[in-house]
């Protein structure tokens, strides 16, 4: 059987070891990668096992606690493309984040800032036919970590995502445009300059909502299907 | 290999590392156990330790699988094996944070054979995505089975250098409450790396 494969895996992604983000280095394999088809074990994955398996969809964390959050809501809101502009729909997208204070529900997270109790900081969201997204949050904060002396990791809000296959699951970062942690910041760092750009949302007006929330827009391309069956490698 | 009259493709969205704060946000009650009642085939546990290149335990990652179900058939519109059944009492795909042992388990059910390649057929097995703090990007590998027929004419298993396709074998470690338990520890680095594949 041979199966239409989904594009090759882009060369701008993060190497395994990136020395400037410490932990990579107990954490990353030595030896090359081995190359492999994708068979039907790869080109198939988890799809419609959202409502099966997963939790209630959260489309407005903002509202998981008795009182409003701390912080400045923000509406986050994008497409899920495959390399060659599909959409990608009915497709899972996890979110989470700390809050305003740059504080995560965590029982390791050690930071000196404030939890909220109107805050948890996960959600969410399943893509329409269009493969649109769309939640409602409050913007998280910079926070310290111990990679480096005055390490801060830029704002961000962490996305999960499955596509259509085993192959095609991604789990990215949405930063914040403007900010200034990012180019100095290993884990984007560990990313090349160009391919960088793609993980930083941009303010939109019309996503905006007046006198209730900023709004940012946050597009992610997944791995597409191959236009023609590649020749078999074996 | 790419179709050159095809519209440009835009460029991909770059992995970034999970982090260490995912646990109230990805895993659920019960990700684990990829059975339900009246499942078909024999059911199994696998479990085992992810470790660091020291042979430290990680405790901060997450394990996710993927398989076919008994009859080897993926609960998927791409696979059309119409004379194998879906199973609706099995869920192919499970999550599972490691503790503070390093340690992951899921109860599933011993995988059917799938097709690979041409006409070539593929042993049973388990893919497998590890995520975690220090890892930038998903690590994939396979869980195969040591006493299955199809080992020795896998199509990957052949891709895969004969002294190290040992790290891809589980290994039978007992029973649980009936149930087969196969141990499968992930060497991210060092003397006993695991083998992982760019799919
Ligand atoms: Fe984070």
């Amino acid at each position: 059987m041979d199966v239409l494969q989904y594009s090759p895996q882009n060369l701008s992604e993060p190497p395994s070891l990136y020395p400037g983000y410490v932990s990579t280095v107990p954490r990353s394999p030595r030896q090359k990668l081995v190359s492999i088809p994708q068979t039907l074990t790869e080109v198939t994955g988890p799809i419609d096992f959202g409502d099966r398996v997963l939790r209630a969809p959260v489309h407005d964390m903002t509202r998981q606690g008795k009182g409003d959050p701390i912080g400045e809501r923000i509406i986050v809101s994008g497409r899920i493309l495959d390399d060659r502009g599909r959409p990608v729909p009915h497709t899972v997208v996890e979110v989470w984040q700390c809050n305003a204070a740059g504080r995560y529900i965590h029982k390791k997270d050690q930071h000196d800032a404030p939890l909220d109790p109107n805050f948890t900081g996960q959600g969410r969201v399943v893509t329409d036919a269009e493969g649109r997204y769309r939640f409602v949050t409050i913007k998280p904060g910079a926070y310290p970590w111990r990679n480096h002396h005055n390490a801060w990791r830029p704002a961000h809000i962490h996305f999960s995502l499955f596509g259509a296959g085993f192959a095609t699951r991604l789990i990215t970062q949405m930063y914040f445009p403007g900010d200034p942690l990012i180019d100095i910041d290993p884990i984007a760092g560990a990313v090349p300059a160009d391919a960088r750009r793609r993980m930083v949302s941009r303010f939109d007006i019309d996503t905006t909502e007046n006198e209730w929330a900023l709004g940012y827009v946050f597009d992610v391309v997944l791995r597409g299907r191959d236009a023609t069956p590649m020749e078999n490698p074996l | 290999m790419n179709d050159v009259t095809a519209p440009p493709r835009l460029g991909l969205t770059p992995w970034q590392t999970v982090g260490p704060f995912f646990h109230y946000a990805l895993p659920w009650e019960g990700g684990e156990n990829l059975v339900r009642e009246g499942v078909q085939g024999e059911r199994i546990v696998v479990r085992g330790r992810v470790l660091d290149a020291d042979g430290a335990p990680i405790p901060d990652a997450l394990v996710e699988i993927w398989q076919a179900n008994a009859a080897g058939r993926y609960d998927h519109p791409e696979d059309c094996q119409a004379d194998r059944p879906i199973d609706p009492a099995f869920i192919g795909f499970g999550r599972c944070p490691t503790d503070d042992d390093g340690m992951f388990a899921f109860h599933t059910v011993r995988p059917g054979q799938v097709p690979g390649p041409g006409n070539s057929m593929q042993a049973p097995h388990i893919a497998l995505g590890l995520f975690g703090r220090g890892l930038l990007r998903r690590l994939v590998t396979r869980i195969y089975f040591p006493e299955s027929e199809g080992n020795a004419v896998d199509p990957i298993l052949g891709l895969v250098e004969s002294d190290r396709v040992g790290t891809l074998m589980a290994t039978r470690e007992g029973e649980q409450d009936g149930m087969p338990v196969y141990r499968f520890d992930i060497h991210i680095q060092g003397a006993n790396e695991t083998v992982f594949f760019d799919v």
